[in-house]
């Protein structure tokens, strides 16, 4: 019920709408709820509309800190 | 697929969990409830409880929205249906959540009830406008997740002048709920519940933020750890929860920054609160009366409330007194700790919510565990032999 997925942007249309896809699946969702939508970037879909942003550069450091962790450090 | 795939890498989830070994004190155990549905199903499909060491054990907690919904608000939907002039729009999840005399919107549906499943509310408008001589009644639920969206599209049915169009509002607050499992008499009357830290919901959280939090960590002495919910997001929140523990320290510590900030969505916040207000109590299934737990619309869209608007009433409903969800939501018991479940109640034949929604633990142990379970049994079966 609270599962979203992370899908990218498309195209952006008019009325706070944009075009996105999820494993080559297209769909038209709104927008409204975020600012800045842009071509290329990855938003968290749920029910129809996007609710946040995903940073790319977060989700880099996540990462790195996932693999971080798998090899144990220091803490 | 990007950003989902690169969190379920096999290997590294059982790296982290050789950490989350080495990490955990041996005399000493670690009790963490993941408040969130989609945390459930994630540590259930992926067997993460397998990778983890005894003495670090995950708690089902509440987090589906579809398990908390009261029975008596599934009949007062069902009845709202039945009248000629409605038509009724809801998430799928909700078709099959049972009433009482085993009654759902399913049934009700194929017994001539025009009930619309849709994906969205977008979908529920389309049908207002497409069909101004029904009367289009929205059957809404979720977290803090789902409401923004049903703000919307009240915003816009009144931009468009939609006078058929309506919302039954059943959305929870997540904050309130977590107060509740810790403070309510009836957890010290199932028995005390050892919590040593929560994972917070993730979806939930890009909308309130990470601060909501910050109130439980320092009132009640307990880490939050908000994650996404991959196998490896869940892992490394596990991961934290145990340092945090080890250290004596209660923070609020944010594993899914990639898509939460401390404030969260303001501008979903602002629609939110433009329509919606607090809902002084509102019965969850299994936790009772939930104060402020809850929303309603405010008085000035009484047109858009299909409460006021068809007087709805909410009948008292009792539970089957055999399920055990009560306890199950609550982190008290497991799912097959109930006498019900996997003979009377599965997943085609449910008896209580937590087996309804995938994302309920009696589910999620339906569909994963329960295998897992028969395998461990057998295995143990062969040592003893
Ligand atoms: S198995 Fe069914 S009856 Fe038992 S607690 Fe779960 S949902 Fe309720």
């Amino acid at each position: 019920m609270c599962l979203a997925i992370p899908v990218q942007v498309k195209e952006v249309l008019p009325d706070d709408m944009a075009k996105v896809t999820l494993g080559g699946v297209s769909k038209i969702i709104s927008t409204a709820l975020v600012d800045d939508v842009k071509v290329g970037g990855y938003v968290v879909l749920h029910v129809g509309y996007a609710l946040a942003k995903i940073d790319p550069e977060e989700a880099e450091r996540t990462l790195a800190l996932i693999r971080e962790a798998a090899i144990g450090d220091a803490a | 697929m990007k950003y989902i795939d690169e969190y379920r890498d096999g290997r590294l989830a059982m790296d982290i969990a050789r950490q989350i070994v080495a990490t955990a004190d041996l005399v000493r155990s670690y009790h963490f409830m993941e408040f969130c549905g989609g945390h459930t199903h994630a540590i259930s499909r992926y067997g993460l409880e397998d990778l983890l060491p005894p003495n670090v054990r995950m708690i089902h907690g509440p987090g589906c929205p579809v398990c908390v919904l009261p029975i008596g608000r599934i009949d007062a939907a069902i009845a709202l249906a039945m009248r000629p002039e409605v038509t009724l729009c809801t998430y799928g999840d909700l078709m099959r959540v049972p009433g009482s005399d085993g009654s759902n919107l399913l049934k009700a549906k194929a017994a001539g009830a025009d009930i619309r499943m849709v994906y969205s509310t977008l979908d529920a408008l389309r049908i207002a406008e497409a069909e101004p001589n029904r009367d289009v009644v929205f059957f809404a639920i979720g977290f803090e997740t789902t409401t923004p969206p049903t703000a919307l599209a009240l915003k816009a049915a009144i931009a468009k002048g939609l006078g058929n169009f309506s919302i039954f509002c059943n959305h929870v607050l997540t904050p309130a709920a977590i107060q509740n499992i810790l403070e309510s008499p009836d957890v010290r009357k199932l028995g005390t519940i050892k919590i040593d830290g929560f994972i917070g919901p993730a979806h939930v959280s890009t909308v309130i933020g990470t601060e909501p939090y910050e109130f439980f960590a320092e009132e009640f002495q307990k880490p939050v750890v908000v994650a996404g919910f991959e196998p490896l997001d869940v892992i490394q929140a596990i991961l934290m929860l145990v340092r945090q523990v080890n250290d004596g320290r209660h923070e609020v510590e944010n594993q899914y920054i990639r898509a939460v900030t401390v404030f969260g969505n303001e501008k979903a916040q602002a629609e939110v609160a433009n329509f919606f207000e607090l809902r002084e109590s509102f019965e969850w299934r299994g936790l009772g009366e939930v104060p402020y737990g809850a929303l309603r619309l405010r008085p000035q869209y009484a047109t858009y409330d299909a409460e006021k608007r068809f007087s709805m009433v909410t009948p008292a409903a009792k539970d089957n007194p055999a399920c055990e969800c009560g306890a199950i939501l609550r982190g008290a018991r497991n799912p097959a700790d109930c006498k019900l479940f996997g003979t009377v109640c599965t997943p085609d034949t449910p008896m209580g919510s937590c087996m309804v929604s995938s994302e309920g633990a009696c589910a999620a142990h339906w569909t994963y565990g329960r295998l897992r379970e028969k395998a461990r049994q057998a295995d143990a079966g062969r040592a003893v032999a």
